[in-house]
Order: C-alpha cells, then structure tokens, then sequence
C-alpha cells in the first residue's frame, strides 16, 4: 500500500485493473436507459466520492499542520459527495418505484 | 489477523458492490436497490480504511466526516427536483477538489515519491482543479447567479491555449525536480483552476447537460488519478466506473444534438448568430386559455413536450393533473422527451416521475416522430430549441441537423410560454410564426391551471 515500495509489478497490476474497471464501467453503463440517466449521474456522483478513502488516509496520516488541514478538507468535501450523492439518488429513485394511489413524500 | 489483507479484501468486495449496483441501476424496478447496494459497498471500504495502520489520530478524519455528512444530508433533503442540475454540478466539482487536496496531501507528505506518482498527482491535481472550477462555473450558470448565456471574448481560444500550454510546462518542470517544485506545484493548482473557469464560461446554457456529464467523468478521473497517486486499488476502480459513466453520457447528450464534443466546448454555441430571422414567415397568433380548452376538448391524441420552461415553474404536477383530466375524457396523453431537454441527461424523467406519470406515458423522441402526423395537438410546455423546426429547415442555424421532436407536424401546436425572448441558445424560433401554432403566454404553470379551470368549470 505504500507508494515507496509499490514495484514494478504493482503498476503493472493498477494498470490491468484500470482498464479492466474502464471496460465494465463502459458495459453496465451502456445498458442503463435514458430514463434513469439523472439518478445514474448523481448515483455515479456519490462514488466519486470514493475518494473519501484517500482523503481518511491523509488526515489520519497527518505529521503537520498543513497536511493535516489538506486531509480535513478533503475528507469532508468527499462526504458531502458520499452522503448526498446517495440520499438525493434514493430521493429520486423513491419517486420512479412509486405506485400508483400512493401518496406524495 | 493482517489487516493489509483484510481492507483488501474488502475493496474488492466494495468494488463488487459498485459494479452490481450499477447493473441494477439498468431497471426502474431495481434501480432504488441498486442505490443501496452501492452505499453499502462504499460503507463497507471507508470502515476498512479505518483499521489502515498509517492512521494515528482520528479527531480530525471524524470531525470531517460528520461537517460533511451533515452538510451532504442537508443538501440532499432540501433540494427541489428541479435543481438537480445545479446540486450534480456542485457536487462533481467537490469529488474534484476532493481529488485535487487528496493529491497534495500525497506530495505534500512525500515530494520524493518518484516520477510515476508524482505524474499521478499531477493528474489528479490539474484534473480535479479544473473539475472543481470548472463545476463551479456551470452550477452558478444553472443556478442564475451568472449569466447562462456563453460568455465570450476576443482572443480566448487562444488564452486557453496558452494556459494548456503553461500547465504542460509546469508540469514538466514539476516532475523533473518535484521535490525542490512547490511553487511550481501551487502555480499549477492555480493555472488549472483558471482553466477550469474559462473552458465552462463560454459554453451556454442549452449545453449544459453535455458540460455537466463532461465534468462527472472528470471528477471520476480525478479520483482514479488520486486512486494511482496513493497506490489505492477501490480508488482506481470506481474512478474509472464513473469516468466512463460520464463519457458514455455526454456521448449520448452530444449525438442528442448532433455536434461534437469539440464543438460543444469550443464552439462558443448560441452567441454565433441570431439565425436568419428575415425570412421567418406569418405572425404570431396568441391564445387564450379558453380557446386552448376548446381545442384539447375537440382532440384524441395530446402529446405534452416539456422542456426547461417546465422546471422553472415547477409545473410538472399541474401538467400531470391536465393530462388526467384528458385522458378521464378518453383522450389519448403521452409525453414526448427529448434527450436533451432540461438541463442535464433525464431531467425531465425525474421531473415527470416526480408528479406521478407512469413511464409508459413518456416516449422518446424517435418514436413520437413517427407517429406526430397523428396527433392532433402538442402542447409545449417550456421547451424551445428542442421543437425548433430551424433544425431542419434552416441550414444557416446553428442548431440545424439537431434532432428535435417535429411538433409542427403535428395538426396543431400549443406554445406555453413566457414571452416572445429567444431560448436558452438565443436563438428565435420559427415554429411561433408556423400556420398551425397558437402562443398561450404566462407562465407555464399558470397557463396550464387557468385550462384546467376552464376543463372544471364546463
């Protein structure tokens, strides 16, 4: 896990999970209808916010000042996306499953 | 117990997760699971990254946490359906500066981590800034706090290009002494940002939903880039699930459009020309919502096209209810969608499930087409340049080989609309002047509850 010791190898295989992960994004994705296609961007929206794990590595890693409020940050601008992301896409895909004769959230 | 191989191994169960939720994303029926199965996957590798050994001091990590949790909460909850455009962007520009700080935080810890890392960080620094910038531009422009018209100057073209060009040297200069680079390094966060403000400016506000896709596979690839920086397997996973989610739509909102990417971005879109007004034919003939009551009443199939102007006036429910009362008289009701009506992909979906319409009542564009000789009156609740007949008839346009929904076709056209001002793209319509299309003006959600009364009242 250690960017110092990441070898050769260790690129090589971030490089194969890279495009592996390019190539099924591409076909699940391709398969989702128009219909869903603004719950899929916010959907899609709160795992950008993956980056939350990086971000809880670098504060909890800090060794000063700076670093510490660089990780902070990050921390919290990735959980507003994590958070938000995914009640607003349950937000709305609550109203796409509604039946009819229900009522209104 | 080795925890290297237990937050592992529960990335790949995250990654798992992500990728079936997704799938599942494919059905309106599934899709609300689907949602939760990601959550639970992301829920799942942020618990693990806890037990990570390099973390020592949890105070601030939790204290982020909990400002962000309940500011994304918050904003979840309060906002209306028809601001999703603005809240999407807000937030890929967050997952960009979040990759940005995450990619400092990496150099700032360690400048002599090599040339492959500190290429990395340079990406996810110059991605993430331009995301960050560039999504606070469009969100004040879908939010009206700036102008939505492109915002153009002399001499940007080739501004930008020399900002590109700066990053790019920057850049090589940065990973040739990274260590001794830290001015160069915050110069760099500095010129992207810059780059992000003037690459969204000039593009307007029917572009919008091309920008805001563009930007939600950038703040994917920020994080993936970030993902590289710090050797973080889940980061590079779902960095490239979302990048490729925001390709694959603003591919679909390009081909909507018939223009390419390059175009969109630096085609400078609706301030070129105000078309070839001159020879726009006929008068406009307004309406009144009584006259609206007696067409719908005469007619058997009533296709609404809802456009922008619907989300303003939040007039989905009210146009949900005169759709009921039609159809309660036995008229047929559909509404046709266009993909890039609103102001992002599916916007209008969301609007229209929001007011309770099935989805079976809501056609796409290409099968509307076919069969609008048939029906006798289109209602246009809001939309502009997605009926605008220009597209086909005037070459000189600037949206001309856009696909639109031929609503002139149709027997008759029923306009709601605010005013005579040109559309989002600036650019005048023809279809006001056609023989068959009759102005209802006001707004939209008035306009459609002074025909229901008139329905009510006979």
């Amino acid at each position: 896990m250690d960017p110092e010791i990441c070898n050769e190898a260790c690129l090589i295989c971030m490089g194969l999970i890279l495009v592996l992960s390019i190539f099924i994004g591409f076909e699940v994705i391709s398969k989702v209808p128009s219909r869903l296609h603004t719950p899929l961007m916010s959907g899609s929206n709160a795992i950008s916010g993956i980056t939350l794990v990086g971000a809880v590595i670098a504060a909890g890693s800090a060794w000063d000042t700076m670093s510490l409020v660089l990780g902070t940050l990050a921390v919290a601008f990735a959980t507003v996306n994590v958070v938000g992301g995914y009640v607003v896409t349950d937000r709305m895909l609550r109203m796409f499953q509604k039946k009819p004769g229900e009522g209104k959230e | 117990m080795n925890y290297i191989l237990l937050i592992n191994g529960t990335y790949i169960v995250a990654a798992v997760l992500f990728i079936y939720g997704l799938k599942l994303l494919t059905s309106p029926a599934t899709a609300r699971k689907g949602n939760l199965v990601s959550a639970v996957g992301m829920f799942l590798a942020v618990s693990a990254t806890l037990l990570n050994e390099e973390i020592i001091d949890f105070r601030w990590l939790l204290i982020g946490i909990a400002v962000g949790g309940v500011i994304g909460a918050l904003f979840a909850r309060i906002v209306k359906m028809t601001q999703m455009p603005e809240m999407v962007a807000l937030f890929n520009g967050f997952g960009g500066i979040a990759s940005l700080l995450v990619g400092w935080g990496a150099y700032h810890v360690m400048p002599l981590a090599g040339l492959f890392v500190m290429t990395t960080v340079f990406l996810a620094v110059l991605i993430g800034g331009v995301t960050f910038s560039g999504s606070l531009v469009a969100w004040g422009k879908l939010s009206e706090i700036l102008p939505g018209r492109p915002m153009l100057f002399k001499g940007q073209t080739l501004l930008n290009g020399i900002l590109l060009v700066a990053v790019l040297v920057g850049g090589s200069l940065f990973l040739s002494d990274p260590e001794g680079g830290y001015p160069v390094f915050l110069g760099i966060i500095l010129l992207s940002l810059a780059l992000g403000i003037l690459v969204v400016i000039p593009i307007g506000g029917a572009d919008m939903p091309v920008v805001i896709s563009l930007l939600n596979s950038y703040s994917g690839i920020a994080a993936c880039a970030a993902g590289l920086a710090i050797s973080n397997n889940i980061l590079i996973v779902s960095g490239a699930l979302v990048g490729a989610s925001g390709i694959i739509l603003t591919n679909v909102m390009c081909k909507a459009m018939n223009r390419s990417l390059y175009n969109v971005l630096f085609g400078g879109f609706g301030a070129v020309t105000k078309g070839s007004e001159a020879d726009v034919e006929g008068e406009v003939k307004p309406i009144s919502a009584q006259d609206t009551y007696f067409i719908l009443e005469a007619a058997s199939a009533v296709a609404f096209v809802p456009g922008y102007g619907m989300a303003v006036s939040q007039a989905q429910h009210v146009l949900k209810e005169l759709g009921d009362i039609l159809e309660e008289r036995g008229v047929e009701v559909s509404y046709a969608i266009h993909p890039v009506a609103g102001r992002m992909p599916g916007h209008m979906n969301v609007l229209l499930a929001e007011a309770d319409v099935p989805y079976e009542k809501l056609i796409e564009m290409e099968q509307i087409n076919r069969r609008i000789a048939n029906i006798d009156v289109c209602v246009i609740v809001g939309a502009n340049d997605i009926v605008n007949p220009a597209a086909r008839e005037d070459t000189g346009s600037s949206i001309y080989g856009m696909p639109i929904i031929e609503v002139d076709r149709a027997k008759t056209v029923i306009v709601l609309k605010r005013s005579m001002s040109p559309g989002f793209a600036g650019i005048d319509n023809r279809l006001f002047y056609k023989e068959n299309t009759r102005m209802l003006f006001g707004d939209a959600k008035e306009s459609l509850g002074g025909i229901i009364a008139e329905f009510k009242g006979a």
